[in-house]
C-alpha cells in the first residue's frame, strides 16, 4: 500500500513537472554555453557597443566580469569602459530614464536578470525577429514582441529584413519566414553566432556565480555520498543488536 | 612528576561529572536528556514516511541560521530590497549560498511537511490519544504558510508584489469590513514601502518566534503520548522487565543515528536542488521575480508558489470570491477536524478497508492534481477540472464520519512487524 502511495505521489509530481519543461513555442533554442569564456568576451564586447548606451547592467561590476571572464583591468578599461568609470564600478550608462520616455515612450530594462526573467530562448529570437515596418516611429517592428520600442540597434551586423505573412483559414495573418532585403556586415550564420554571445553575456550576468555553483555542487554531492556510508554504517552498527 | 595519559581522563571525567551534578542541583538537564533521548522510546519499525518529522525540523533550523545571515545585507525598503538581494547574489562572499540554501529551504520545507502530514495520514498519527499532536502541528502549518507569504514579499520583485496584492485582496472579500481589513494589513492603500517593513518584522521575528515555540510543543505532546508507527498500535501496551516498550528502541542513540542517515539523505537531493537547478525551472523562483516589483505592470499570469496552488485553485473553483475565500478557508481548516471526522478506530492503512485506501489516494492525487490546477492560467478546462477536484476534496471529509464508523479493517496485530 505504501508502495503504491510513493508511486502514485511520484507519478503525480511526475506529471506536473512534465508538463511544465515544455518549451515556449516559437523560440528557437538559444544552444549558448556559459563555460565558453571567448564567446563571453565577445559578447562582452558586442554588450558595451551595441546594448549599454541604452540599457544598463547596475547589478553587474566591471571587474567582476574581467575576473570570471579573464579580462584584466587594463584590458577592461581600454576595451570596455568608455566613459571613465572605474573597474569596481557597476555597469550603468548615462541615459536618464525621463530622457529614455521621452524619446522611446518606455525606459529600456535593465539588463542584469533578463535571462533569467525571460530565458536566453527568448533573447536569442527576439534578437533576430526584427523586419522592416514602415508605420513604426523606428521604422522595425518585431514578432516576438510586436509593438516594441526598441529599435534594430543591430542592423549593421545583421542587415535588414521583411517578414512574410500569409492568411490562414480564418483569414489572419501568420507569420511565414523572413526575407533579407539588404546584407549586413555579417551572413546569417555569423550573426546567429554574435547574437548568441551576447545571449551567453547576459546569461552569465543574470548569475555570474552559475558555472562555480554547479562545480562546487558536484564536490558537495560527493561528499555527502562518502558521510552517507559511514552514517549508514554507523547507523548498522548501534542497530545490530535490534531484532 | 608526569601524570599519565589515562590520569588526565579520568581528571577530566571526574570534573565533567561533578559539573554535570551541579548542573542537574539547579536544572534538569540529565532529566530532559533522559526524557526525550536516552529513555525516549519509539518504535523500532519505522518506515521512510517517519523520516520526514526530522528533515523538518532540520529544515527549519536551516531556515533560521540562513534567514539571520540574508538580514545581514538585506534592506527591508521598497528603494532597496530588490537590489539589495542581487548585492547578496553577486557581491556577498557566499551569498548566493546563503540565499539559494534559503529559497530552496523554502519550498522544501512545504514539500517535507505534505509528506509528514500525508503520514499521519497513512498511519493515523492524528486518532487517540494524538489528537493535540495533529492540531498542534496544523497551527504549525498555518504559521509556516504565513511566514512563506511574508517572506515572498521580500525580494521585492514583480511577482512577489502582485502575488501579495491578490493575496490581501482576498480580505477584501470578507464582507462589510473587507477594503478596511485588507487596507489595515497593507499598512496603505496599495502595496508599498510599508507594507514591505511590516512584513519583514513578522516574517524575521514575530511569526519564526511563534514557529519554533510551536515545534517544542508539537513535540513535548509528541513524547507525552509516544510516537506512532506504521502498525498503528501502541507500543506501551507490551512492556518488557525492565518497564520499557518491548518493540520501542531508544531515540538515543538509536533513532538519532538513523535521523542522521535520513538528513544525509536529504542533503543529497536538496543540494542536488541548491547546486543545479536553485530556481527548479521557475518553481521555486519565479521567472517575473527577477524583474523589480512594478506596480503599474502585472505580470502575464499571476500564480502564487506552488505550495499554495492547491488552494489557490480551490479559490478560483467558484466564480464568487466571497464563496472561493469561504471554500479556501475551509479546506484548510477541515483538516483540524480530522481526528473527529475518521471514527474508524483502526489507525493504520495497514489494516483498513480497501474503500479507504482507495478514497485516501484518491485525495492524495486530488491535492496533486489542484496543485497543478492552481499554477495555470484559468482558461479552458481549468475551471471545471478545479471546481471537479474542489467537490471530490471535500467529499472526501463529507463522507469520512460515514463510511468509517463501521468500516471493515482486518485484524491488527499486538506487536509491530518489521
Amino acid at each position: 500500500m505504501v508502495r503504491i502511495a510513493v508511486i502514485a505521489f511520484a507519478l503525480a509530481v511526475g506529471l506536473a513537472g512534465g508538463a511544465a519543461a515544455q518549451h515556449e513555442a516559437g523560440l528557437d533554442a538559444a544552444n549558448n554555453n556559459i563555460s565558453n569564456t571567448a564567446s563571453l568576451q565577445r559578447g562582452a564586447k558586442y554588450f558595451v557597443n551595441y546594448c549599454l548606451g541604452c540599457h544598463s547592467a547596475k547589478y553587474v561590476r566591471y571587474n567582476r566580469l574581467g575576473e570570471d571572464l579573464q579580462i584584466s583591468d587594463q584590458q577592461l578599461i581600454d576595451n570596455l569602459m568608455f566613459t571613465g568609470e572605474r573597474p569596481f564600478d557597476l555597469m550603468a550608462n548615462a541615459m536618464r530614464p525621463e530622457d529614455a520616455v521621452r524619446w522611446f515612450k518606455v525606459a529600456p530594462p535593465d539588463l542584469s536578470l533578463i535571462a533569467r526573467s525571460r530565458g536566453t530562448d527568448y533573447i536569442y529570437t527576439f534578437l533576430r525577429s526584427f523586419y522592416i515596418a514602415p508605420d513604426r516611429p523606428t521604422g522595425v517592428n518585431n514578432i516576438v514582441l510586436p509593438g516594441t520600442a526598441m529599435p534594430h540597434v543591430l542592423w549593421p551586423l545583421q542587415g535588414t529584413q521583411r517578414a512574410v505573412f500569409t492568411k490562414d483559414e480564418h483569414g489572419v495573418e501568420v507569420f511565414e519566414h523572413f526575407e533579407q532585403v539588404q546584407p549586413g556586415a555579417l551572413d546569417e550564420r555569423a550573426y546567429e553566432d554574435a547574437v548568441r554571445d551576447i545571449v551567453n553575456f547576459l546569461d552569465y550576468i543574470g548569475e555570474p556565480i552559475k558555472k562555480q555553483r554547479q562545480q562546487l555542487g558536484t564536490r558537495v554531492i560527493g561528499f555527502l555520498l562518502v558521510f552517507l556510508l559511514i552514517a549508514f554504517m554507523l547507523k548498522k552498527e548501534i542497530w545490530k543488536d535490534v531484532k | 612528576m608526569a601524570s599519565t595519559e589515562s590520569d588526565v581522563f579520568d581528571r577530566l571525567g571526574r570534573g565533567l561529572n561533578a559539573l554535570g551534578a551541579w548542573i542537574d542541583d539547579r536544572f534538569p538537564m540529565t532529566k530532559l536528556i533522559k526524557e526525550h533521548a536516552t529513555e525516549y522510546y519509539a518504535s523500532k519499525n519505522f518506515n521512510f514516511w517517519y523520516g520526514f518529522g526530522v528533515i523538518a525540523t532540520f529544515v527549519l533550523v536551516l531556515q533560521l541560521v540562513t534567514g539571520i545571515f540574508l538580514t545581514m545585507n538585506y534592506k527591508p525598503s521598497s528603494a532597496e530590497a530588490f537590489a539589495s538581494v542581487e548585492y547578496i547574489m553577486r557581491d556577498v562572499e557566499w551569498g548566493w549560498l546563503i540565499r539559494y540554501l534559503h529559497s530552496t529551504g523554502a519550498s522544501a520545507f512545504f514539500i517535507v511537511v505534505y509528506l509528514h502530514m500525508f503520514r499521519g495520514l497513512l498511519y493515523g498519527s492524528y486518532k487517540k490519544p494524538r489528537e493535540l499532536v495533529w492540531i498542534i502541528g496544523m497551527f504549525i502549518y498555518l504559521s509556516l504558510m504565513a511566514e512563506a507569504f511574508f517572506g515572498y514579499l521580500l525580494p521585492w520583485g514583480n511577482m512577489s508584489y502582485w502575488g501579495a496584492q491578490v493575496i490581501v485582496s482576498l480580505f477584501g472579500a470578507v464582507p462589510g469590513i473587507g477594503p478596511d481589513l485588507a487596507e489595515w494589513i497593507r499598512g496603505d492603500f496599495y502595496i508599498s514601502d510599508i507594507t514591505l517593513n511590516r512584513f519583514f518584522a513578522f516574517h524575521v521575528i514575530a511569526v519564526p518566534l511563534m514557529l519554533v515555540l510551536l515545534v517544542v510543543v508539537h513535540i513535548m505532546a509528541l513524547h507525552e503520548v509516544g510516537s506512532n508507527n506504521p502498525d498503528g498500535i501502541e507500543i506501551k501496551e507490551h512492556k518488557g522487565p525492565d518497564g520499557h516498550p518491548i518493540d520501542g528502541v531508544a531515540f538515543h542513540p538509536y533513532h538519532t543515528s538513523k535521523d542522521l542517515v535520513i538528513v544525509v539523505i536529504f542533503l543529497i537531493v536538496f543540494a542536488a536542488v541548491v547546486f543545479f537547478a536553485p530556481d527548479m525551472g521557475g518553481y521555486f523562483l519565479e521567472h517575473a521575480n527577477f524583474e523589480p516589483a512594478d506596480p503599474l505592470r502585472t505580470p502575464e499570469h499571476i500564480a502564487p508558489v506552488w505550495y499554495f496552488t492547491p488552494f489557490y485553485a480551490i479559490l478560483r473553483a467558484v466564480p464568487n470570491k466571497l464563496v472561493g475565500v469561504a471554500l479556501m478557508g475551509s479546506a484548510v481548516l477541515v483538516l483540524f477536524l480530522l481526528p473527529w471526522l475518521d471514527r474508524c478506530r483502526v489507525k493504520s492503512i495497514r489494516y483498513r478497508s480497501f474503500g479507504y485506501k482507495v478514497a485516501l489516494m484518491i485525495f492524495a492525487v486530488t491535492f496533486v492534481t489542484l496543485g497543478y490546477l492552481g499554477l495555470q492560467p484559468a482558461v479552458g478546462l481549468v475551471p471545471t477540472l478545479s471546481l471537479i477536484f474542489t467537490i471530490i476534496y471535500f467529499a472526501f471529509f463529507a463522507l469520512l464520519p460515514f463510511y468509517t464508523r463501521s468500516e471493515k479493517t482486518k485484524p491488527v496485530p499486538t506487536r509491530v512487524k518489521w
